[in-house]
């Protein structure tokens, strides 16, 4: 999908720029856009690998496991079918827990050992089961403690309060976490039995 | 108050990792750098990405395409009180982590960080995820098929997300 919207945006920008009359300054663009990405991935090197550095630590002080017994009563809400001890939960809880960190390398291959447990227990293959569907929506949802990338990336454009969109992200994500959850709980009684 | 609790947050954050380290005895510094190598690698495995995507976006940008589709979407935005800046970061979220983030830096570029579409656009990029790429990733990891109503309601989440950052950004900074 990406390679259609990349050379399409390409492409017909080519085309614009006729119509507009302003090839040079298109043909001038390409550059300096290559150009800016090199800085602004310089911009974010620094608290990139400062923040991964961290992060690290905490993995290894067992800040991950530590937090996943907390939210571990959530996951009866949100599974009531699976027991909470099951492979399948402790796996979603850690994904869960490595995303709130923004341990994304972690998270993923996580999130795929849920993804295999919950499929060895689904009963229709090929077909998500409820449980995967809340799962992947809650994935889909980002609830992270610090939004690093956003606020380098703010400070590097000159921002004079790069901090100041942590907490109506977090405001936004819990919103958009909760209308996610009670979305697939609605539409999974909804049609759950006969799809 | 916000203000004030938004930096706290982060140096607060850092003390209380580096002390749970050492309360749980970890060697910290070393932990540190392996971590920052692998946060050195993660960076430079998105730059080519990075690279194709803002050259695209500026060239298309720069040859007044841009302006003509948030014109066009104008009507819907002015209606709901979104900057029209916003719209093409909104629909391009759900389906690419990389070519939005290309998008917020040309917005921070043009209107600035501190505008309220820099705002906005910040708190969209903190508090949404790429939705397609998520989906396909982990369904395609154990061949599901039908994926029944997961996009519809990752969907609706996001579109919460967009709607309530605006909302928030126009009450906070407008």
């Amino acid at each position: 999908m990406m390679g259609y919207i990349w050379g399409g945006m390409i492409i017909t920008a080519f085309f614009f720029s006729f119509l507009t009359g302003n090839i040079e300054t298109v043909a001038q663009s390409a550059l300096t856009g290559a150009e800016n990405a090199v800085e602004m991935a310089m911009g974010l090197l620094g608290m990139m690998c400062f923040w991964s550095g961290l992060l690290e630590i905490a993995k290894r002080a067992g800040l991950t496991e530590k937090l996943a017994k907390c939210i571990r009563p959530l996951t009866k809400l949100l599974f009531p079918k699976l027991n909470p001890d099951s492979p399948a939960v402790t796996a979603m809880v850690m994904n869960m827990t490595a995303n709130f960190l923004g341990l994304s390398n972690a998270a993923t291959p996580l999130g795929l050992a849920a993804m295999t447990e919950l499929d060895k227990i689904n009963s229709k293959k090929h077909i998500a089961s409820d449980e995967m569907c809340m799962f992947v929506v809650i994935n889909t949802a980002s609830i992270t403690l610090i939004p690093t990338t956003v606020i380098t990336l703010r400070a590097a454009a000159g921002s004079a309060d790069p901090f100041g969109i942590i907490v109506p992200v977090w405001i936004c994500s819990i919103l958009a976490l909760t209308v996610g959850v009670i979305t697939a709980k609605i539409l999974s009684k909804g049609k759950g039995r006969r799809l | 108050m916000l203000k004030y609790c938004s930096v706290m947050i982060m140096p607060a954050v850092f003390v209380l990792i580096i002390s749970y380290g050492y309360a749980n005895r970890v060697d910290v510094f070393n932990a540190f750098l392996d971590g920052a190598k692998s946060g050195l690698k993660t960076l430079f495995g998105i730059l080519p990405a990075l690279v194709g995507l803002m050259a695209a976006i500026s060239m298309f940008r720069a040859s007044g395409a841009l302006q003509f589709l948030t014109g066009l979407l104008s009507p819907f935005t002015n209606h709901v009180g979104i900057p029209s800046e916003i719209m093409p970061l909104a629909l391009l979220r759900p389906v690419s982590g990389s070519g939005s983030l290309a998008l917020v830096n040309d917005l921070f570029k043009t209107a600035g960080p501190d505008s309220l579409a820099g705002r906005i656009a910040s708190v969209i990029m903190g508090s949404t995820e790429t939705t397609f790429y998520t989906l396909a990733v982990y369904y395609g990891s154990v061949n599901i098929r039908r994926t029944r109503h997961t996009l519809p309601a990752a969907l609706l989440a996001d579109l919460t997300g967009i709607l309530a950052g605006t909302l928030i950004c126009l009450l906070f900074y407008h």
